[in-house]
């Protein structure tokens, strides 16, 4: 009999029962609000399960350590919020070009700089997509329960293990420190996804020969193991050797934006709320699908027909269902505690087909309903 | 294995500068891992970026190529993660005392059962010969033309101070007391740090004028002092000296050790409960 237990508990929290169950069993992290609860809970929760925890000096070298642990074969994460998610960013780097799976949950706060410490934002949109230089894809996932807490942080080590890739949960402030019931589900084993290991004989193997790979991933062996390579943050070949050749930085620079594309249909994931028949649409993700979804309700009761396209994947963006949305109905209203970070790209998407208006607060308290239902109301006139 | 089968000799010749000393620490820690029988299998090599900072292409064991500064902390996850791995960390002044100066004071206070080998020449060799962390007052790079203004850190003293239970200095002039050191630091069950002094005549010396190895080399020996001699010596004579050999080396329960018996005297807890 699967165990699932019911439990009250903050976003936080789910997030690292979530991580715990998807398998994660090293956690390396420097404190910071409003993330330290996932760093507290990861200490206490841990050495039970045998797994390693370890507070580091800065966020350097606690996505350093995660990498470094994920290369002995054991998952792993660590959890911050903005000022941090700007130092990961030179490492995050390193698991892209060195594609080394793992997970960074980053609770978003007011910004820029130490901004409003103890306040939401979902400021960190764009630095998740371009926060590291150079050019490469990613995969962000933004919960807006606390039930999607537990859950997104669960299919986030699994597209982490299935590509090769660091994964993002952006969160916030509001959604990490709210408190509600949520299932902490006991996973079944065909729910959770480990990294493809090597079948190949030790000689043959190559860390990076992903073009030998029917989904364009090459198998990751951990250090350890009979098999020994290298992982290289510095441009390499298919060996992991350093290679400067034009044509194989061609390749490989490629290679980190478009096997997010190539499996796009297996990792973007959005859910519509009452879409069939609506004529007007919310786009929302994070904390903001909250006040969405009430908005929407309040506007079908004022006789506008309101659906809601709920973001789960951030990024890779979901162009085509945006497009969708956006060809099917006559407005569309973007609801982000930010100045429209996600509300460009649903321009860019969307701009020929229908009116496009944001919601937009940063002065560090959440959207409201009303004030959704009043953007509505105006698109509708 | 024998020591040159840790060594990818088809790359040779190795890519660092005539008079570099590089080859040598690389040479030391291959003969180390002959002595303790390491296999390519239970070895990760971690290198920051510079010239150091390549030596993990010429290393037939596994390796990590991370970034500036940042290989203990790297180091640190491989090894926790698994602790069966031997697991050294090689990084330059530039890298290691430079940028990488948190991490470093951190991992000698935290001691975590890995070992670290700074390469110093005194100055970013990979960029041009600019100052480092550890170039000599006074000394000339090509980011301080006119003279170095800036005090430079005693690697060595740093690490005492941090915590670290093993710390040593060696030379590239005396590459088998190196080995030894190097050896003795791998075998050490702590966070274990070896420096080692080497010449860069393209950069630091060219500067500094001792353009070739040799001169380099004397320069380094007339300043070195063993840890023996240095017992009887004043603190004043002892000035500007570099201090050589095993410099601390003391028994401290390493992280993981520490770490483990949480994590059993939790199972017992959960057991009898």
């Amino acid at each position: 009999m699967k165990k699932d237990i019911v439990s009250f508990a903050m976003g936080n929290e789910a997030i690292t029962e979530g991580a715990l169950a998807a398998g994660a069993r090293f956690y390396a992290g420097y404190p910071i609000t409003p993330s330290s609860e996932v760093a507290e809970f990861s200490s206490i929760r841990l050495p039970k399960l045998g797994g390693m925890y370890i507070q580091m000096e800065d966020e350097i070298a606690s996505i350093a350590a995660i990498i470094g642990a994920s290369a002995s074969g054991v998952k792993s994460f660590t959890a911050t919020s903005g000022p941090g998610f700007s130092l990961m960013q030179e490492n995050l780097g390193v698991a892209i070009m060195g594609e080394v799976p793992c997970v960074i949950i980053n609770v978003m706060r007011s910004g820029p700089s130490t901004g409003l410490a103890t306040k939401p934002a979902q400021g960190d949109v764009m630095q998740a997509r371009w926060g590291t230089h150079g050019d490469h894809g990613i995969i962000a996932l933004s919960p807006s329960t606390v039930q999607e807490c537990f859950d997104f942080t669960v299919k986030a080590f699994n597209l982490s293990e299935r590509y090769r890739t660091p994964v993002i949960i952006l969160t916030d402030e509001t959604v990490g420190h709210m408190r509600e019931g949520y299932v902490r589900r006991e996973l079944s084993p065909g729910e959770i996804l480990n990294r493809k290991e090597p079948t190949c004989t030790p000689a043959d193997y190559k860390p990076y020969n992903f073009e030998a790979e029917e989904d364009g991933i090459a198998p990751l062996a951990a250090y350890g193991s009979k098999y020994v390579f290298r992982i290289n943050g510095s441009g390499h070949d298919e060996s992991g050797d350093p290679c400067a050749r034009p044509d194989n930085a061609d390749k490989f620079i490629r290679h980190y934006t478009e096997k997010f594309i190539k499996n796009r249909k297996d990792i973007v994931e959005v859910k519509e709320f009452e879409m069939d028949d609506a004529e007007y649409a919310i786009i929302a993700y994070g904390c903001s699908v909250r006040g969405a979804k009430a908005a929407m309700k309040l506007a079908r009761e004022n006789g506008i027909k309101v659906g809601l396209l709920q973001l789960i994947t951030i990024w890779p963006f979901a162009d085509l269902e945006v497009l969708e949305i956006c060809k099917k109905v006559k407005a569309v209203v973007v609801p982000e505690m930010n100045l429209g970070q996600i509300l460009g790209e649903v321009i860019k998407v969307g701009q020929n087909y229908t009116k496009i208006a944001g919601v937009n607060r940063i002065d560090s308290q959440i959207i409201t309903p009303y004030e959704i239902l009043a953007k509505l109301e105006e698109v509708a006139k | 294995m024998k020591y040159m089968d840790y060594l990818r000799t088809e790359l040779f010749p190795l890519f660092w500068c005539g008079g570099c000393g590089n080859g040598a620490v690389l040479g030391a820690i291959a003969r180390s891992f002959e002595t303790l029988g390491y296999t390519k299998e239970n070895t990760v090599v971690v290198t920051g970026i510079g010239c150091w900072g390549k030596a993990d292409d010429y290393v037939k064991t596994n390796a990590f190529h991370g970034t500036h500064g940042r290989a203990i902390a790297f180091a640190t996850g491989i090894k926790l993660a698994n602790p069966s791995l031997n697991v050294i960390a090689l990084m330059g002044d530039g890298d290691g005392a430079t940028i990488g100066g948190n991490h470093f004071i951190h991992g000698a206070r935290r001691n975590v059962d890995i070992t670290a080998v700074i390469v110093n020449n005194y100055n970013y060799g990979m960029t041009g010969g600019q100052l480092s962390g550890t170039t000599p007052e006074n000394s000339k790079t090509t980011t301080s033309r006119y003279g170095h203004i800036e005090g430079a850190f005693d690697i060595c003293k740093l690490a005492e101070a941090a915590g670290a239970p093993y710390v040593a200095r060696a030379t590239t002039d005396n590459p088998v007391v190196m080995q030894h050191l190097i050896t003795d630091g791998l075998k050490k069950k702590s966070f274990a740090f070896i420096e080692a002094i080497a010449p860069c005549p393209t950069h630091f010396g060219r500067n500094n004028g001792m353009p070739d190895a040799v001169s380099l080399m004397n320069w380094v020996k007339d300043k070195s002092v063993s840890a023996q001699q240095a017992k009887t010596m004043s603190a004043e004579s002892l000035e500007d000296k570099l201090i050589t050999g095993k410099l601390v080396d003391k028994e401290c329960e390493d992280y993981g050790t520490k770490y483990q018996k949480i994590v059993e005297s939790l199972r017992v807890k959960e057991a009898s409960s």
